[in-house]
């Protein structure tokens, strides 16, 4: 039984939406449900699951549509007005001016000195937002994704002429002047500068600084585009100008993946120029050449982090070596208990929802345990074929497209990887699990409440199974990281501190259980 | 190259999208506001870059184009019959409200409002015989907007009807509107009962002879002070006319006591004034008539010059592009209903009266009218967040239409068509609903949001005839 409504030209972004079918889909006799902005694409999307009906075929783009599929006609409808209530909802306000300005001219008149825009509507119609919020003098973060490379281009040289910070398209997080902004940690402040074109990286590196009693005085974000060589860095570089320029800072951090070797020139001569020590980590490649004497290249993102905890407390930077030193000597000792426990070698899958996770995963993984595969391989030569359909060692990221197509982004919703935690933790060849959770503003804000029903159902599937994870945030945080890792560990789950610090874990288990069996033949 | 001063200032944010991104901000006591957003109307982003280029050009032009609609001094200095003063007017030409539209695509009540008003011309004997007339070819129908003139819904004007003669002594231009019926079975509303006839022979013989002599007795009457003043009393003078025609009864009434044929005429026509609180809506839609007149013909010029609705279509016009109208399917209005009917007897918006909106009164103005918020959600802040967002799309202020609320800032005026189709926000409209029977009436008023595609339209054509 599935019902349709179609509201001509009523506008709501893609998230609220998905939040709504979300709720729908928890009601009572409610099988499936699509709320959706009625484009192309959308359609194509719920064509797959049946809801595409004749009046949504019909819909233009700027309708919405919602459709039902229920088992009676009374549930069907009972989710229809549940839909309409639940748009028609005023969201109560938080803090700042209580009004919803109109538009963009009103906002500007409501809160005089704004210098700030953060876009986050859908993306065909966010570059052009963008650029009027530049026109009225406004720095910019784009969170916002799927925005064409020329309009970024376009925006960011826009940016520069004005002397405006554009951050994004793709830009996750940023923390400016002590705010978090978007997907972001409640950090200390501090005298580290953080550019970064990855957004879990730029999460991982300050709430691990901020754990480790240092600040963060700016962090930001570039957007994962930039340091391609289309984009040419433009605000990976900026970003590095406004640091070396700032007195708040004294040491700069870069994150970021590999960029291409002609944009890599640029950013190290940027880098020398800059009077002030600097830490990098291009997750996958590294900067081999001798930049300077206070330039300090990092494999992962813990590295890069104590580094710089190091250098802004001037101590040796040598000294983040004997930190994760000796995270590495308690992780072992617990690596021979867990291993011990399993009968045999088998296989890891690590579950993320932070990409650049899986990326310092496959840094980290190979030396200890060979090959391991990926939805989003550092060297494509261990590309998935299927990532519904794993085998050998895996770390998927679950923030793909592949994934998120009409569904929050993991690390707001759990339900795909509670999924597949059960599923994958019930294969036979499954001896360990590798989880990230990130916590902060943006992200989900019961993370335990979400997270602990599918860990509890993995151990009852299988008796061997360890599960590691990392919690990326601070006691500041919404969700208090010290709950959040008591209530993994009364859970049965290994906590490690960094991501980087879970994966060696991980692989450390499954390293000694291979040793343990000898000729289990992992790699034949 | 500049550097960005973003680290030294203090943080104020403008979030766009996700509301959530506040509670992070608003934790650490940075001040942010929520901006609302909503697509464009053109998905032609060539388009909006290519005005965007001549933004100074078309800026200057605008920025003429609303000078001599601000500027206009609309005062009221005679009547007259349609025959005689409007231009173009003919024995067999019927004006109506709207963009141009032939008698098969006409809604019923403007079809009804025709129908009566070949019976009050003497035409036809009765409905049956004024429907096959109507139909026969031999009447000709044409917008009263291109005859200077304006009509509340059906917008009917025929040959000998009185009409209000206002001049806009700033321009010299001239806008007609005949006298307002009143409430329940009218003519405007598509009526054509026995009843309707006879009052507009009273209206035409009685009211008519009282109101010329009063007027040419006090030689013109300012209406656009009565409206600013009328705005400080509580009207949008579009839903609500109660403050301006209490005004403007307060100006005539002891003129017609004065030159009227006897005392009992001169009660009764001043009863009829007093009894009807939308007296003063066709003066309100000519003053705005002959204000956006002087506002045409510029070029470059974006500057919406008239948004009018015919009962099927609603059409538009702009400055910049002479007399093109723009037109999209008009829609059905969000309306309370009087007892008795639903949205399921409503036709389709119909009448001139938007002319007041596009003027920066009406809904552009409802943050002053705080009595008839019922029609917008039921507060006074729902009418005020209406008529903020107008500013959204209006190319200035008004120097003379004031709202208390808003500190006496001046309403939203003058639609500039390329701000409505950036934002999406479109042009918000208090209306009166007619029933789709013609000869039922009204039955019921309240708000529409303009339909997109003409402004869509109108945007296109002129980005795309930018030279």
């Amino acid at each position: 039984m599935i019902k349709t409504i179609i509201r001509k030209g009523a506008y709501f972004d893609s998230v609220s939406l998905m939040q709504v079918a979300k709720k729908l889909n928890a009601l009572d006799g409610v099988i499936d449900s699509a709320v959706v902005m009625a484009t192309k694409e959308n359609k194509g999307i719920i064509r797959a699951s049946g809801l595409l009906t004749a009046e949504i075929l019909k819909a233009a783009d700027n309708d919405l549509a919602i459709a039902v599929n229920a088992r009676t006609i009374c549930a069907a409808e009972a989710a229809l007005k549940a839909a309409e209530e639940l748009l028609d909802k005023k969201p109560a306000s938080s803090g700042g001016s209580d009004r919803k300005a109109a538009g963009l001219e009103d906002a500007l008149k409501t809160l005089a000195g704004a210098n700030l825009a953060v876009i986050s509507v859908a993306g065909r119609f966010a570059g052009a937002l963008a650029a009027q919020c530049l026109e009225n003098g406004l720095n910019v973060m784009l969170f916002s994704d799927n925005v064409p490379v020329e309009t970024e281009v376009a925006l960011k040289r826009e940016g520069v002429k004005r002397g405006l910070l554009v951050m994004g398209p793709d830009c996750g997080t940023a923390i400016i002047n002590g705010a978090p902004i978007a997907f972001a940690n409640s950090v200390r402040r501090g005298n580290i500068g953080i550019v970064a074109a990855s957004g879990t990286g730029l999460q991982e590196v300050s709430a691990l600084i901020s754990n480790e009693g240092a600040g963060i005085s700016q962090a930001i974000g570039t957007g994962s585009r930039d340091v391609k060589i289309e984009v040419g860095a433009i605000t990976l570089l900026e970003g590095l100008r406004m640091l070396a320029a700032d007195p708040a800072t004294e040491v700069l951090v870069i994150v970021s993946k590999p960029p291409h070797p002609s944009i890599l020139k640029k950013i190290t001569a940027e880098i020398g120029k800059i009077r002030k020590p600097v830490v990098a980590v291009f997750l996958g490649g590294e900067i081999k050449e001798k930049i300077k004497g206070d330039f300090y290249p990092a494999k992962t993102l813990e590295e890069a982090a104590y580094k710089a905890v190091c250098l802004a407390k001037g101590w040796k930077p040598a000294k983040a070596r004997e930190i994760i030193y000796d995270m590495n000597l308690k992780a072992g000792e617990l690596a021979k208990t867990e291993a011990a426990k399993k009968k045999k070698a088998r296989c890891l899958r690590g579950l993320f929802s932070g990409g650049t996770f899986v990326s310092e995963a496959q840094v980290i993984l190979p030396e200890l345990i060979g090959e391991v595969r990926s939805n989003a391989p550092l060297d494509k030569k261990f590309g998935l074929r299927d990532s519904m359909k794993l085998s050998g060692h895996a770390v998927i990221d679950l923030g793909e497209d592949e994934f998120t197509v009409g569904r929050p982004h993991p690390m707001i919703d759990f339900t795909l990887r509670s999924k597949m935690i059960v599923s994958e933790a019930a294969k036979p060849e499954v001896s360990v699990l590798l989880l990230d959770l990130v916590l902060g503003y943006g992200s989900n804000l019961r993370p335990l409440e979400d997270i602990t029903p599918p860990i509890t159902e993995a151990f009852l599937r299988n008796r061997e199974l360890s599960i590691i994870a990392s919690v990326t945030g601070t006691e500041t945080d919404p969700q208090t990281r010290s709950k959040v890792v008591k209530g993994l560990e009364a859970a049965g789950v290994l906590v490690m501190p960094s991501n980087a610090g879970a994966c060696r874990l991980a692989g450390e288990i499954i390293r000694l259980s291979g040793s343990k069996a000898r000729g289990a033949g992992l790699r034949s | 190259m500049a550097v960005s001063k973003l680290f030294g200032s203090e943080l104020k944010v403008i979030n766009i999208g996700l509301e959530s991104f506040r509670q992070g901000l608003s934790d650490c006591g940075v001040k942010s506001v929520q901006a609302q957003f909503k697509p464009p109307l053109s998905g032609e982003a060539g388009l909006f870059a290519k005005t965007s280029r001549h933004a100074a050009r078309i800026g200057r032009a605008n920025k003429k184009a609303l000078a001599r609609v601000l500027e206009a001094r609309p005062v009221l200095t005679g009547m007259g019959t349609a025959l005689d003063v409007i231009p173009g007017m003919a024995k067999d030409l019927i004006l109506h409200a709207g963009p141009p539209v032939t008698w098969g695509r006409m809604c019923g009540p403007m079809r009804g409002g025709i129908m009566a008003a070949l019976m009050y011309e003497g035409l036809a004997k009765d409905p049956a015989a004024a429907e096959r007339l109507a139909a026969s070819g031999k009447i000709k129908y044409a917008p009263c907007h291109e005859h200077n003139a304006v009509g509340p819904m059906a917008g009917i004007i025929s040959a000998s009807m009185p009409v209000f003669i206002v001049k806009n002594e700033a321009a010299g231009n001239y806008a007609y509107a005949t006298q307002n019926e009143g409430l329940g079975k009218v003519l405007r509303y598509g009526a054509y009962s026995p009843e309707v006839i006879e009052r507009l022979k009273w209206m035409e013989t009685v009211l008519y002879p009282a109101l010329k002599a009063a007027i040419e007795f006090l030689g013109k009457i300012d209406l656009k002070a009565i409206v600013a003043q009328a705005l400080h009393m509580g009207d949008e003078v579009h839903n609500r006319n109660r403050a301006a025609t209490s005004l403007f009864y307060r100006a005539i009434a002891p003129a017609v006591i004065r030159t009227a044929r006897d005392p009992e005429t001169a009660a009764k026509v001043l009863d009829f004034v007093n009894g009807n609180d939308h007296f003063f809506l066709n003066l309100s839609m000519a003053l705005s008539k002959a204000s956006l007149d002087a506002g045409r013909g510029v070029k470059d010029s974006s500057l919406v010059v008239a948004m009018a609705r015919n009962g099927t279509d609603f059409g538009v016009q702009l400055s910049g592009t002479g007399g093109r109208w723009f037109t999209g399917p008009a829609p059905v209005p969000d309306a309370l209903y009087f007892p008795g009917y639903s949205k399921a007897d409503a036709n389709p918006d119909i009448g001139d009266s938007a002319i007041t909106e596009t003027n920066g009164l009406g809904g552009f103005a409802i943050a002053a009218a705080p009595a008839i918020v019922q029609f917008v959600g039921g507060t006074a802040a729902d009418a005020v967040s209406y008529t903020l967002a107008m500013y959204e799309i209006t190319a200035g202020e008004n120097n003379i239409y004031k709202i208390p609320y808003l500190n006496f800032r001046g309403t939203p005026t003058g639609i500039d068509v390329i701000k409505a189709a950036r934002s999406g926000i479109l042009p918000f409209i208090d209306t009166g609903v007619a029933h789709k029977k013609a000869g039922v009436g009204q039955v019921g008023a309240g708000v529409l949001s303009a339909p997109p595609e003409p402004f869509a339209r109108a945007f296109e054509y002129f980005a795309r005839n930018l030279k």
